[in-house]
């Protein structure tokens, strides 16, 4: 499905760069749900903007079910089926959430149709379909209509940034249960979740660990879990990072 | 009613107007007037000393509405015309208004539509007013609109007024005295293109206790036009203003946005808003990432910043 093969990615600083990603390789394999973590700053959120293709890679190539798309825009990789869930969403004065879900989801749909997307995320649909995406909104209300534009597009591979960042705990499960239906209503489709929640690193079938721009562990979530809440080192750094939700 | 397919595409653009408008109306069509219905409580008459009508709505009339749109489809036509409203008291009225100017010449075409507005006690008016310009003529379309309004004690006005194509040049001038409780709602919305020239100047007078106004302009400005909002609101008594000017600059467009407080009165509270930029880079992005060109996601964003 999604294949990162050595990326780097450096930005200028004063006279120097600045490396922010180095060598990253990564396989991410249809039908899996694969949790990027790591200590803020790590690079994670840099990671995705690549894939979206916000950002280039300074090297290293982007592989997508086989095609190289390192060079292609992000109209180009939408199309080709990736979406992606900012970490900050963007608000937009006039444009209604239902204009919002209908450029996600490509057809003129109807509001009953927008109504189901946002009733997922837990939105009483009726309150919101005329709502401007604006500064009106509170932040977990635009956190969830950025995740109600994900499934509109139902593409083969979704990246979801922090998708609980704002989202109130009493709704967390319907969250979890958004990941698990997307599983089971879109064929060999991949997930990726970046998010520091251990009950989100519960459901991967994978965990990657990011930390200073590197990948530091990568593996079956068995195998990975219990290394980052095992030792007492990592069980501090893991709270840290727990509790420093944006 | 003769009108040819021209001048119907104009009415639907300014006015939705698609047959005969229910309600009192008068359409002119190149200075003449092709149609007019008075009814019981609206009554429409001509003027005599200059081009124009006097629109007189009977005290008590409530949900009905009077439709004046005005179109131009002769290359060269200049004219100056006076609509004075009389609305009497507890009235809840729409009134539409509307030019469009179809110019396949070379001269220019000018249409200065004078409205005065005097609003009953307690009167309710929505006021709708679109401009609209077509035809690839070299000729210039002008639109010079003077709007004057009246208000009585307590009475309401929402004006709607957008000028989204085909308008070379504007120069807009709103004047408004509030008397006690009465309350302006001013919904301004516009785009120039090409080299079009856009000036819009409000001057409103809160002379009542409890008198309040909002003016609100939303602009975009693109290609080598230019824009100026100039909005100014006078605080004589106890009252609440607040004017805003939130525009988008794109290409070589220039927006000049002038604001214009004055307070003559303690209890005055005015606020003036005024933001002007490119569409932001990230929502852009956004829209990108649903798939939409760079173009497409411009002209959504666009769309519904004018909407
Ligand atoms: N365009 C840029 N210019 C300079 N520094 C950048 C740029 N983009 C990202 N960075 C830096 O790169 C590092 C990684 O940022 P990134 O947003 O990817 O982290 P993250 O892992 O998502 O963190 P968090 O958990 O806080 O969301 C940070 O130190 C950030 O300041
Ligand atoms: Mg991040």
């Amino acid at each position: 499905m999604l294949e990162l093969q050595h990326i780097s990615f450096e930005v200028p600083e004063n006279d120097a760069t600045h490396e922010i990603l180095r060598d990253v390789s990564l396989t991410v394999p249809a039908g899996r749900l694969v949790v990027i973590t790591g200590p803020n700053g790590g690079g994670k959120s840099t990671l995705a903007r690549l894939v979206m293709g916000i950002e280039r890679p300074t090297s290293g190539a982007i592989l997508f079910n086989g095609q190289d798309i390192t060079s292609l825009s992000i109209t180009e990789r939408a199309r080709l089926g990736i979406s992606f869930a900012l970490q900050q969403p963007v608000r937009f004065k006039g444009l209604q959430v239902l204009d919002l879900l209908r450029l996600a989801s490509g057809r003129d749909i109807t509001p009953s149709d927008a109504c189901e997307y946002l009733s997922a995320v837990g939105l009483c649909a009726r309150d919101y379909i005329n709502r401007e995406v604006n500064a009106s909104l509170s932040g977990g209300e635009l956190k969830r209509i950025e995740i109600a534009t994900v499934l509109a597009r139902g593409t083969a591979l979704s990246i979801f940034d922090e998708p609980e960042a704002g989202i109130d705990l009493w709704s967390f499960q319907n969250l979890i249960q958004v990941f698990q239906d997307m599983r089971r209503d879109i064929r060999d489709s991949s997930i990726i979740i970046i998010s520091h929640q251990e009950r989100i690193l519960n459901i991967a079938d994978e965990i990657v660990v990011l930390q200073g721009g590197t990948l530091a562990m990568q593996g079956p979530r068995d195998q990975i879990l219990p290394r980052l809440t095992g030792t007492a080192s990592a069980l501090q750094g893991c709270r840290r990072i727990g509790g420093g939700e944006q | 009613m003769k009108l040819d397919s021209i001048q119907k595409q104009l009415l639907a653009e300014i006015a939705d107007l698609h047959s005969i408008p229910e309600g009192a109306y008068n359409i002119r069509s190149n200075s003449q007037s092709v149609g007019r219905v008075s009814t019981a409580n609206i009554e429409i008459t001509s003027k005599t000393d200059v081009s124009g009508m006097d629109i007189r709505i009977k005290p008590g009339t409530r949900h009905q509405s009077v439709h004046i749109p005005v179109v131009l489809t002769e290359s060269g036509l200049s004219e100056v015309v006076y609509n004075d409203f009389f609305i009497g008291e507890d009235c809840d009225v729409v009134i539409i208004a509307g030019c469009g100017i179809d110019n396949c010449g070379k001269a220019d075409s000018e249409h200065d539509g004078i409205h005065r507005f005097w609003v009953g006690k307690n009167s309710k008016v929505k006021y709708v007013e679109k401009h609209y310009g077509s035809g690839d003529g070299t000729g210039k379309r002008i639109l010079n609109p003077g709007t004057e309004v009246y208000m009585d004690e307590n009475s309401t006005m929402e004006m709607e007024m957008a000028q989204i194509k085909g308008v070379d040049d504007t120069d807009r001038k709103t004047v408004a005295e509030l008397a006690a409780g009465a309350k302006l709602v001013v919904r301004e919305r516009l785009m120039t293109h090409g080299k079009q020239r856009a000036l819009s100047t409000y001057d409103v007078r809160l002379n009542g206790a409890g008198a309040s106004a909002d003016v609100v302009s939303r602009s975009v400005a693109r290609d080598d036009s230019y824009q100026r909002f100039d909005a100014k609101i006078v605080g004589n008594a106890p009252c609440n203003g607040h004017t805003e000017c939130d525009s988008i600059i794109m290409d070589n467009g220039r927006i000049l946005a002038v604001p214009g407080l004055e307070a003559n009165d303690v209890d005055a509270a005015l606020v003036h808003e005024a933001a002007i930029g490119k569409i932001a880079g990230e929502q852009l992005t956004k829209l990108m990432t649903l798939g939409l060109t760079e173009q497409e996601a411009e002209e959504q964003i666009i769309n519904g910043f004018l909407k």
